[in-house]
């Protein structure tokens, strides 16, 4: 399913607080042969350094090429600050107790603790998306999990099937609200619909225009990375990985694989940390 | 000559007890119609506040999300199947003691269907959109099957209840005096659909009811299957079972058949019935209950057992909270009083008593309630990552809104007695005489010209 084309520019651009840090992760980036390179470089360049072409149904919008983001978060790096959370929760207007991306501490088979970032895994096979009566849960054409809060009537059976704990209900009317009138969309749903669901929607906002997601932006651990499985690459803000060996040579994993939902989300385990979340 | 004549102050008598919730429902009713309607109202009231606020008013949270609104929702679509289904069956199998109280089985289906589905709507976030349903459905989702199946259901119910009383309408079209009120005639001539007993009428009516008969058992079924399913399509621990289907049938038609029990027993009293419902329709219904509350504890005890004993993280955490955590006490006080104290009363011959079989009916619909409570709560509350688990707010809201709801039965059920006959006039006369006679109105017409 597509984001209708109204919704694509309502975005909120973050601003840029390091212009040196700026820089590099502006390169990193562009590494990423993102969205930033194919704005500026137009469709054709886009579309050759992605390799496919842009899709012909989505004449009528930026031609972004289709790409399949992904998350690492290096659990050797990760020290539970929740700057993380925080960032978030600012960015995105939420309440404390709507946290997109959790921290939760836990503790390996030893007693100690440790702590472990949970964000929506945008899961291929997602079964919050399966389990949706109206379709108010869809899978962008990047393969992110969003939610249209114009549609959800609001039955929960989306929080009930998510193996993650990722989603979020607005049991009132959110407190917070953005401080200029925007319109909410499903790719910043901002400010929150009472008597919906919301969660990460990995900062698709800003990822789609070369941006880094507000958590990957906030960590000063440098814990977190975004990528795009098809450029095979990833990046932290500081430094750019090939994603592909970052994964294997770290044995990444993922949560919950015996499920099948397929995360797009990787963890580096680091500490001899329990798996069986 | 004499018989003719007791069968004619028989007909008489039954004609007066089925048409007394009609005619003289008694000194009680007006209070008591205006007690439920006063719950109901708050609930409404409750509703309202709820609607304006936000869902958070009924105790929910992120690490409860579902709670006693969906355990109504299961609860009360439960004893509605239980009681379409009791009348079904026993019309199938020709139980002739059936007839005085499958009126009171299939209104009582009715009601607590529209009660029960109302529930689907209290527990929405949004439920102004649910037009969302209809315009763009998602096939794969449970929620889109319980949305048909409860509708076509629904719609079943309906018919069940009303062709059967198509006869009895008839009967008080010809007998009810201008007493019963424009409105009620106008209702009983519409209603009647022109019924006058007729060889012919009576065949299609008979295979009628017969094919609805059939129909509704299959219906039941898949309606709360498909509750349980959006359960336990869900990878949840606890609700991810493959025995949740037939599980949840089973305990709907104990809750069902205790709480027809229950009904009848009420109305019988209200309406003095006793003459029509004896100590055997209790000891019939108790039995028929005491086996499914039996089979019941079976699933009950083969899920423990096959969970329990593997002993998956998850999965076990569940069966720990419940056999000895923070849900023992409801859950062996379920197991005790809910379904084996029902068991006993109902089968051991020394409370073979009409009182005792409706203490029977009560535990066991109160039991499968906090039941229902206890399969949506550990697992809604169950941490996923980690070991935090959530727990639920029992608000004045959500408590308003059950007692409402609870209330509404035996208000609809008043309701809709004081428009049709609470006997089944036109089955009771056809379990008394050779069948197919029928209280028909023509033929009662003519007693009176020779008389």
């Amino acid at each position: 399913m597509t984001v209708p084309p109204d919704r694509v520019d309502l975005v909120e651009l973050p601003q840029a607080a390091d212009p040196t840090r700026r820089m590099t992760r502006r390169q990193a980036l562009l590494a990423l042969a993102g969205a930033g390179s194919a704005l500026a470089a137009g469709p054709l360049v886009g579309s050759i350094v992605q390799g496919h072409p842009a899709d012909p149904t989505h004449q009528g919008e930026t031609p972004l090429p289709a790409r399949r983001w992904a998350m690492v978060i290096d659990l050797r790096r990760c020290d539970g600050c929740k700057k993380c959370t925080e960032a978030c929760q600012a960015k995105h207007y939420l309440p404390p107790e709507q946290e997109w991306i959790k921290v939760y501490t836990l503790r390996d088979r030893t007693g100690v603790e440790y702590a472990v970032p949970r964000l929506c895994m945008h899961c291929e096979d997602a079964p919050c998306v399966r389990v949706c009566p109206v379709t108010a849960t869809f899978v962008d054409r990047d393969g992110l999990v969003l939610v249209d809060q114009d549609k959800c009537i609001g039955c929960r059976l989306c929080i009930a099937a998510c193996p993650y704990e990722a989603r979020y209900f607005n049991w009132t009317e959110p407190k917070v609200k953005p401080l200029l009138p925007t319109k909410a969309t499903p790719e910043f749903p901002s400010p929150q619909q009472r008597g919906t669901v919301g969660k990460c929607v990995l900062c698709v906002h800003n990822i789609k225009y070369g941006e880094l997601p507000y958590c990957v932006d906030a960590c000063t651990m440098d814990a977190l990375y975004i990528g795009d499985l098809d450029a095979d690459v990833a990046t932290n803000g500081t430094e750019t990985v090939r994603l592909s060996t970052f994964l294997s040579q770290n044995n990444a994993i993922r949560l919950k694989e015996e499920l099948n939902t397929k995360p797009r989300v990787w963890y580096i385990p680091g500490h001899g940390e329990d798996l069986e979340w | 000559m004499v018989a003719a004549v007791i069968e004619r102050r028989d007909e008489a008598a039954l004609l007066d007890a089925a048409f007394r919730p009609v005619q003289a429902p008694g000194r009680w009713f007006w209070p008591l119609f205006v007690g439920l309607g006063a719950l109901v109202a708050v609930a409404a009231v409750a509703y309202g506040y709820q609607l304006l606020t936000g869902l958070w008013v009924a105790g929910y949270s992120d690490s409860a999300f579902y709670g006693i609104y969906e355990a109504n929702l299961v609860a009360f679509i439960g004893v509605s199947y239980g009681g379409a289904l009791v009348s079904a069956v026993l019309r199938l199998t020709n139980a002739r003691w059936r007839a005085p109280i499958t009126r009171m089985a299939e209104a009582m289906a009715l009601v607590s269907l529209l009660v029960g589905a109302s529930f689907a709507i209290i527990h929405l976030g949004r439920p102004e959109r649910i037009w969302q349903l209809i315009v763009s459905p998602q096939a794969a989702s449970p929620i889109v099957w319980d949305v048909i199946a409860i509708t076509t259901y629904l719609v079943a119910t309906l018919i069940f209840l009303y062709l059967p009383l198509i006869p009895d309408l008839a009967v008080a079209r010809d007998r009810l005096g201008p007493s019963a009120g424009r409105l009620r005639r106008t209702f009983y001539r519409v209603g009647a659909v022109g019924w006058n007993g007729t060889p012919a009428q009576r065949r299609s009516l008979n295979w009628s009811v017969g094919a609805i008969a059939i129909l509704i058992i299959p219906l039941a079924i898949t309606v709360h299957s498909v509750l349980a399913w959006a359960f336990s399509m869900t990878s949840r621990p606890g609700w991810h079972s493959t025995i949740y289907g037939p599980y949840f049938v089973i305990g709907a038609l104990y809750s069902g058949v205790a709480l027809v029990i229950v009904v009848v027993a009420a109305f019988r009293k209200a309406y003095r019935l006793e003459r029509y419902i004896g100590l055997q329709h209790f000891a019939s219904l108790a039995r028929i209950m005491a086996i499914l509350g039996a089979v019941y504890l079976y699933f009950t005890f083969s899920e423990m057992l096959t969970t329990g004993y593997v002993r998956t993280r998850e999965e076990a955490s569940i069966v720990a909270v419940l056999l000895e955590g923070s849900f023992a006490p409801a859950f062996w006080g379920f197991m005790l009083g809910g379904i084996l104290l029902p068991i006993v009363l109902s089968l051991v011959p020394a409370t073979r008593k009409v009182h005792y079989l409706v203490l029977a009916g009560v535990l066991a619909v109160v039991g499968m309630w906090l039941k229902r409570l206890l399969i949506t709560l550990p697992s809604a509350t169950a941490p996923l990552i980690g070991d935090a688990w959530g727990s639920v707010q029992f608000t004045w809201v959500a408590i308003v809104i059950t007692l409402g709801a609870t209330a509404a039965i035996p208000l609809g059920l008043m309701i809709i007695f004081r428009f049709v006959p609470i006997l089944s006039l036109d089955e009771m006369s056809e379990a008394d005489d050779e069948p197919g006679v029928g209280l028909a109105p023509k033929g009662s017409l003519q007693a009176e010209a020779v008389q």
